[in-house]
């Protein structure tokens, strides 16, 4: 079974982070780069997977030169090979520029599964995977708690605010997975030296058949249009217990709209 | 931690394996070394990160699972782990001394059985040449093995075990003949082993989450076949062993110093005392330069050392001079690390009363400092 997983490379999600005033893009030099912490959890899975069912693990992402650790990264922890869509032209893509770009560069590839993790803890808005789904015109199953694959047909526990749903498709299939699903391992120093000889492709926009006008903040549905830094942290109200604390908390809960 | 030393590195193989060593201290060690002390917790599940991560067998050759890494690169991980949590440092330290024997002394047959399983990051050893009543004079021990068929009898009590009833594997020294020095013979033997147990742990004032306990033999049977090296060379091998395993424990007492160091620097900038913080007191910036320069007096001389051994050259007094110094200036360190701190210095909430308790250890294990004077006045007279 094949597997590719998508992976972004992402500001520390712990750095404070700032906008380039030019075009209100992420100014990625000025904080350090890591591997989407949920991405860690779609890779385990993949090759947990793979320790099961045979196959290889691919893994793509989308970014600048320098998103190329965080392929080295996946590789290091265990995967074959990489897939780095990497141009100029990209710079600014939107989430549905993102999905299109990814689509075509699976289209490149040989996959039974697709794996996501949930969200970026940069953009955090989860639809990514929906949208190459769609895209693809595969099956999405989406924020699993766990995974099973068995003759062609992928199972698993949606996580929900009751409990889980079970979906069930027939792979190909797109799947995202959330925090719970496992605890990724990390890589091993044996793993970090064969990774360096794993091969990673890099393919432009040219290569993808894709146009400047489709992708970048050309090609993007949503804009910018201006951004604020968010207000300093309001200080805490202290509530003094003089017999009457439960009621005040309750009060104030109540004028937050939290009870 | 000892993210702020710059390290000179051989390969860039070493400059990533440091680096994944600094993730695993920061994410893995450090968050959790103050409360399993006070708890009194061994990490087992630790070493077995730490093993899967591949750092469990590092000096050692890759064709039977080791990293392959020089003594020089080996030693600097150490130094990392330690300064996160010393009891986790040690603990590697310990283990890669234990698996010494067998790479350096077993036989082709030996090595292809067990060395790949002892390296392979599952597994823990321990060292077992101490006794209550032979410690420094190590060649005075007294726990007996008898052959009998196949198997060697072993009977008698091993001291201060690290690991002791936690380990998987155990290198015993024990006597099979009463020449003092050439009646001492290696055994490995594995846990398990009936006969074989560990006495409660030890209740120490420091590495409480390092178990130290008693190994009691009691008519231990094993077999002859695990015997390492010749009988009668037991003793040459324990030393040897213990010449890579100073190192180790020099490079622990660096770790520790380092923190101890940072730990003081960053405290002694913010806190404030007649109006500017104390670190721009000049009498505790002169504190605070001569621990930064014991520190680095430390490793230089471990690392000296280290490189004479990866070249192959004569290194136990070396290594006695990097034991020695390292471990004196790991108690100085930390013991003006609490100055620095004042009162905040002597209290739980910061770590660095923890490290002073446990700097002590480092100068009385692997051969007390006297002992390493010994071995270094030895070779000058
Ligand atoms: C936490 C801990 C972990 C340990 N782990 C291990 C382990 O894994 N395996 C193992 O085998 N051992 C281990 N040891 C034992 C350790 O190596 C011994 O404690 C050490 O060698 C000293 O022996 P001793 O305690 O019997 O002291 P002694 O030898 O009784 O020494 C008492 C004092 O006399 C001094 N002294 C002794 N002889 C001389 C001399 N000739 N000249 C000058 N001074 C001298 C010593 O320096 C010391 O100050 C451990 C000990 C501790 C505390």
């Amino acid at each position: 079974m094949n597997i590719v997983v998508c992976v972004k490379q992402v500001p520390d999600s712990w750095a404070e982070k700032k906008l380039n005033p030019s075009d209100s893009t992420l100014d990625r030099d000025s904080v350090d780069a890591v591997m989407n912490e949920l991405d860690e959890y779609a890779v385990e899975e993949a090759l947990v997977l793979q320790e099961a069912h045979g196959g290889e693990v691919t893994i793509l992402t989308m970014g600048p030169e320098k998103a190329g650790e965080t392929i080295r990264k996946a590789l290091s922890m265990g995967a074959d090979k990489g897939v780095h869509v990497v141009d100029a032209g990209l710079h600014g893509s939107d989430a549905v520029a993102t999905s299109a770009v990814l689509a075509k560069a699976l289209g490149t590839l040989e996959w039974d599964l697709v794996i996501f993790g949930i969200e970026s803890t940069d953009a955090r808005m989860s639809v990514v995977p929906a949208m190459v789904a769609e895209r693809l015109g595969s099956p999405q199953l989406s924020f699993a708690t766990k995974v099973d694959v068995a003759d062609s047909t992928v199972t698993i526990q949606r996580q929900t605010e009751y409990g889980f749903d079970t979906v069930e498709a027939k792979t190909p299939a797109v799947v995202s997975v959330v925090e719970k699903i496992n605890e990724p391992r990390y890589p091993s120093f044996k793993g970090i030296m064969a990774a360096k000889k794993k091969p990673v492709t890099t393919l432009t926009l040219a290569d993808l058949g894709l146009g400047a006008d489709e992708v970048g903040l050309a090609g993007s549905w949503s804009a910018v249009d201006e951004f604020a830094a968010r207000p300093p942290r309001q200080a805490g109200s202290v509530v003094k217990d003089e017999g009457d604390g439960g009621v005040k908390i309750a009060e104030y809960l109540a004028g937050q709209k939290f009870i | 931690m000892t993210s702020s030393v710059q390290r000179s590195l051989p390969t860039d193989e070493a400059h990533e394996l440091l680096g994944l060593t600094r993730e695993l201290a920061t994410t893995e060690l450090a968050p959790r070394a103050a409360a399993d002390e006070r708890a009194g917790r061994f990490p087992r599940a630790v070493f077995t990160t730490l093993g899967r991560a591949g750092l469990l067998g590092l000096p050692y050759p890759e064709e039977h699972g080791g990293g392959g890494q020089p003594f020089e690169v080996y030693l600097q991980v150490v130094e990392e782990l330690a300064g996160a949590w010393l009891s986790v440092g040690l603990g590697v330290s310990v283990h890669t001394l234990a698996c010494f024997p067998l790479a350096a002394y077993g036989t082709d047959a030996q090595r292809d059985q067990w060395l790949p399983g002892m390296l392979g990051g599952e597994l823990l050893g321990a060292y077992c040449l101490s006794e209550p009543h032979s410690g420094s004079d190590a060649a005075a021990l007294a726990t007996r093995a008898v052959l009998d068929g196949d198997d060697y009898v072993v009977s008698g009590t091993k001291a201060w075990i690290t690991h002791g009833g936690v380990a998987d594997f155990y290198d015993l020294m024990v006597r099979t003949s009463d020449d003092r020095t050439r009646g001492i013979t290696c055994l490995l033997a594995e846990a398990g082993t009936p006969g074989l147990s560990a006495a409660p742990p030890e209740r120490k004032m420091g590495l409480t989450a390092s178990v130290t306990a008693q190994v009691l033999l009691d008519g231990a049977r094993v077999p002859a076949a695990r015997r390492i090296g010749a009988e009668g060379q037991g003793f040459a091998i324990a030393l040897a062993a213990l010449d890579g395993g100073r190192l180790g424990i020099a490079a622990c007492a660096v770790g520790l110093a380092q923190a101890a160091l940072d730990a003081a620097v960053g405290y002694a900038r913010e806190r404030r005392q007649f109006g500017r913080p104390v670190a721009e007191h000049q009498g505790l910036t002169f504190l605070l330069a001569d621990m930064a320069t014991q520190v680095a007096a430390a490793r230089a001389l471990y690392l000296d050392a280290a490189r004479l051994r990866d070249a192959g050259r004569p290194f136990g007094t070396a290594a006695a001079m990097a034991k020695l110094f390292a471990t004196d200036a790991a108690m100085r360190v930390t013991t003006d690390a609490v100055q620095v701190l004042g009162g905040y210095g002597y209290v739980e909430d910061y770590q660095v009363e923890r490290y002073l308790r446990e700097a002590k250890l480092l100068q009385i294990v692997e051969g007390t400092n006297q002992i390493q004077r010994l071995v270094i006045g030895r070779a000058l007279t």
